[in-house]
């Protein structure tokens, strides 16, 4: 990779934005994945795209007959970045055409955002803006527990999950149950996952036990186990989110003990030297003499422990991009603006592994087909192409190629229970 | 459903046209409907629906809600079990069946329109559920498939654990039957992880069997809404249907049902209201509509044709007679014009309003509904509901300096205004009332939401009176 900035590494050149439509842009892929046949549907022909004008300038209700189109458009308003929204009842780009209020939306991807900026009161590697390799930690904790809930309790198979570009990650549910929800359904599934709850002022943010019972609901207790194998490497040693004095203040408030809690506060203002995990194998120590004294404090001592686990790498979803169908959302493979990098899918059973930083960015990859094209000839990025060849695949010759190959199997699948439900239902039902 | 007990339910209702009590409204009705029951049923289901609605918004415990529609019912559209004796079941039911159908045709039309009435005749439903004799409820829903699966006892045995840990309402787990359904069919169970979900499937406890019915009821109506409204542009050549449908959506989307029409003295001995009592009478009885309008005659010496109509027919229901109110206005406009022309012009218009010339109309001051829905007032004009047609701020300043001196305060405005902000305009009009008259939260005009003008100026005088009874007897 370059060391200095070139030319192809800004995000914000029509030139760069344009090649990068132009020879990069998995356009095929994209269609057959909303689509989930090869000949063009309703759901990608009434479907709403929106595109980001450089300057913030944003327009709706978009759509598109073909991919070919769709392309073209692109192509030819050049925007920073285009999102994907639901399939409606009618053609978006028809909507001066239909009465007010006619254009309804039918099916859509269930989607989920997960933004590191709410993680900005516990992690302590970044803030803001920011996401590193250690605070990407949080992410794939999130994805490990919403992923197998999605596919065990409400059984849909068609996940994909999409780094967002900075500091954050997507997912699409394409099963035919999922793209039919309604809002309140959708509603429902967030009631369901949402954990975390309350603002900055709420030091206990969850609070799921009914008051008569130790047992919490077994979605959750899968959660928690999940976590609690995940906490000491990400909370203990990787972020040592309990070093500072406020920092474990904010612990101590969530011991409902208050015994135990005045004790460690003791304990730990005279050992400021004191780790987080040897100030949570304090805590766990604690439980332990418990058992001894009697069940019901060890048991509320555990459940304390259980929530602060649950408080600080439980999934934070943004609610609201989820609960309503016409909301938009970034397509996947667009360029982040700021960072140049690409939004590409990430593996949901290796996520551990993925490195924000280390994603394909617009110019490293306009190199690399320039090295591929020229032989290790010298960057020239400008090449001219006929701009309505949607099949043109540049990408192969790229890093890119791994994340398309990714998208096409996960394609692969969705069309396969297409089939499937053609074939049970008779051909005709299949435009959904 | 066989087995000895539906049998004695069939032998015991088989002479009933409609068996249940409860109804799924599944089934258009295929008999003739005269035009006046086609009108008359549903003005009375709405009813019931309107105070439903606004019983919702004004946040009233289940409990309440209960006691509201039981009042309502009663009133308008009364629903007996199949123990009651001596009543037309049959006739009862049928009023109800066909008003639901009626009112679909009206409430299909817009996406408000739909989404309101399904709120409101899902509570309307789930009341009645939850009131219904138990046996018949039983027999109610053994005449549908609910798509519920029992859970047999080797998978129960399977997941007891998870089944205790996700059914916190459930003691003893060994006696509850599970069944299961698809999670999207019980979506507010989900919402609030009241079951255990498995690949998509939701374990429901019998206890909680009841969502799935609501649920079915919801969807079942949301689907037949949107079909009704694909359908409706047919029914637009009938021109005796269309009218009474615009007016019956009219009257749900305003939020007051259909408000009987005040059209003559509202016999709270008003032959006595005297021209020169209308000052005292505006400042304690009147609703800010009509205290707008007083306050601005009284400023401008004037008020615009559609002012003085909205005003003259309110002030004639009041009890206000045909030469008082001829003093009356008289007065009003005092210097600003001469003899001449208010008798050309102004007089004949207040007789004809008093139905003494032209058509010879008794005609009805307007209903809160008109007042929001008809003739939106101008820039110039005074005329409408404020409610609806003022802005924040200037709704603000009009309610404390019409109300401040009978107890409304800063401190009532907020909930004024996220009802006004929720297009809920009789329901902060009904809250004003209850302030400014001591009335405990919620409880309204006697339970009931303003409608019109005349009612809330009619309870407040009537209310004062009271208020002099018991001061009298006292001394
Ligand atoms: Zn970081």
């Amino acid at each position: 990779m370059a060391d200095k900035m070139d030319v192809e590494d800004d995000a914000s050149s029509p030139e760069v934005m344009t090649a990068f439509y132009q020879r990069l842009y998995p356009f095929k892929s994209i269609f057959t994945w909303l689509n989930h046949q090869h000949a063009p549907s309703r759901l990608f022909t009434h479907r709403e795209f929106a595109f980001t004008l450089p300057g913030d300038t944003y327009i709706r209700y978009n759509s598109f007959n073909t991919a070919e189109e769709l392309k073209r458009q692109v192509l030819r308003l050049n925007p920073s970045r285009f999102e994907i929204g639901a399939v409606y009842n009618a053609r978006p780009r028809d909507k001066k055409t239909l009465r007010a209020g006619a254009l309804a939306p039918t099916l859509r991807e269930l989607v989920f955002d997960i933004d590191m900026t709410d993680y900005d009161a516990i992690r302590t590697c970044c803030t803001g803006k920011g996401i590193c390799k250690r605070c990407w930690g949080f992410i794939a904790a999130a994805v490990k527990v919403m992923d197998p809930a999605l596919r065990e309790h409400f059984g849909w198979n068609h996940l994909l999950w999409v780094y967002s570009g900075r500091r954050g990650i997507h997912c699409w549910v394409s099963d035919e149950e999922a793209m039919r929800l309604t809002d309140e359904q959708r509603r429902a599934v967030m009631g369901w996952l949402e954990v975390i709850k309350g603002g900055r002022d709420t030091a206990k943010k969850v609070n799921i036990r009914v008051s008569s019972r130790k047992d919490i609901h077994p979605s959750l207790q899968a959660a928690v186990d999940t976590l609690r194998l995940l906490f000491p490497e990400l909370i203990l040693y990787d972020q040592d989110c309990f070093a500072e004095e406020e920092q474990w203040k904010t612990l101590l408030e969530l011991i409902s003990d208050g015994d135990t809690a005045t004790k460690l506060r003791h304990k730990w203002e005279k050992d400021p030297q004191r780790s987080s995990a040897e100030k949570w194998d304090d805590v766990r120590r604690e439980a332990t003499n418990m058992k001894k004294d009697g069940k019901a404090q060890f048991d509320k001592l555990s459940a304390s422990m259980e929530d602060i686990i649950l408080q600080y790498m439980y999934p934070r979803l943004d609610a609201e991009v989820s609960k309503h169908r016409n909301h938009l959302l970034k397509a996947p493979f667009c360029v982040h603006p700021s960072t140049g990098r690409v939004c590409v899918p990430v593996d949901p059973a290796k996520v551990g592994d993925f490195d924000p930083e280390g994603v394909p960015t617009v110019g490293m990859l306009l190199r690399e087909i320039n090295v591929a094209r020229t032989d290790g000839g010298a960057a020239e990025v400008k090449q001219e192409t006929p701009a309505d060849v949607v099949e043109q695949s540049d990408w192969e010759q790229t890093s890119l190629k791994l994340y398309v190959d990714m998208l096409d199997r996960h394609v692969q699948g969705i069309m396969a229970e297409t089939r499937r439900i053609k074939r049970e239902a008779g051909d005709s039902s299949m435009d959904f | 459903m066989q087995g000895p007990t539906s049998f004695a339910q069939v032998k015991k209702h088989h002479f009933l046209k409609f068996p249940h009590r409860l109804n799924f409204y599944d089934k258009p009705p295929q008999d003739d409907i005269t035009l006046e029951d086609f009108e008359t049923f549903a003005i009375e289901r709405l009813r019931v629906l309107a105070e439903i609605e606004s019983a919702i918004v004004r946040n009233k415990t289940f409990e309440e809600l209960k006691a509201t529609v039981k009042t309502q019912s009663d009133k308008h559209l009364p629903l007996n079990s199949n123990t009651a004796r001596s009543i037309d079941k049959d006739a009862e039911r049928r009023r109800d069946y066909l008003s639901h159908f009626v009112l679909r045709l009206a409430m299909c039309r817009s996406e408000e329109l739909r989404r309101r009435f399904v709120k409101a005749e899902m509570t309307l439903f789930r009341i009645r559920y939850e009131t219904d004799d138990s046996a018949e409820r039983e027999d109610f829903l053994n005449t549908r498939d609910f798509g519920w699966i029992a859970v047999d006892a080797t998978e129960k045995a399977e997941l007891e654990k998870q089944l205790q840990a996700s059914s916190s309402s459930v003691t003893d787990i060994k006696k509850e039957t599970f069944y299961k359904v698809r999670w999207t069919r019980v979506p507010d169970l989900v919402e609030k992880r009241k079951v255990f979900l498995k690949q998509g499937w939701a374990y429901v406890p019998g206890r909680e069997q009841s969502s799935i019915v609501f649920q079915e009821f919801q969807t079942m109506l949301e689907g037949a809404l949107e079909r009704t409204a694909k359908a409706l542009p047919r029914l637009d050549e009938d021109t005796r249907i269309m009218p009474i449908l615009s007016h019956l959506g009219e009257g749900f989307l305003s939020g007051v049902g259909v408000a009987s029409e005040y059209a003559s003295a509202d016999g709270l001995g008003g032959d006595d209201v005297k021209a020169d009592m209308i000052d005292e009478m505006a400042r304690k009885h009147w609703p800010l509509c009509m205290r707008h309008l007083h306050d601005s005659l009284r400023k401008d010496r004037h008020l615009k044709h559609y002012g003085r109509l909205q005003y003259g027919l309110f002030l004639k229901v009041v009890g206000l007679s045909v030469e008082e109110a001829i003093i009356f206005w008289r007065k009003a406009f005092g210097g600003t014009m001469t003899d001449d022309k208010f008798n050309k012009e102004y007089k004949y218009n207040i007789r004809h309003s008093y139905g003494l010339e032209g058509k010879r109309m008794n005609y009805p001051a307007p209903t809160c509904q008109k007042i929001i829905t008809q003739n939106q007032p101008g820039v110039t004009e005074c005329h409408g509901c404020p409610y609806r047609h003022f802005s924040t701020d200037r709704l603000q300043t009009a309610l404390l300096s019409a109300y401040s001196g009978q107890g409304l305060t800063t401190g009532d405005l907020p909930e004024i205004i996220s009802a006004v902000k929720s297009e809920h305009f009789h329901v902060a009009c009904t809250k004003v009332f209850e302030v400014t008259h001591g009335i405990p939260r919620g409880q309204g005009l006697d339970g009931e939401s303003v409608t019109h003008p005349n009612q809330y100026a009619a309870k407040s005088r009537e209310l004062e009176k009271a208020a002099h009874g018991k001061d009298e007897k006292m001394e």
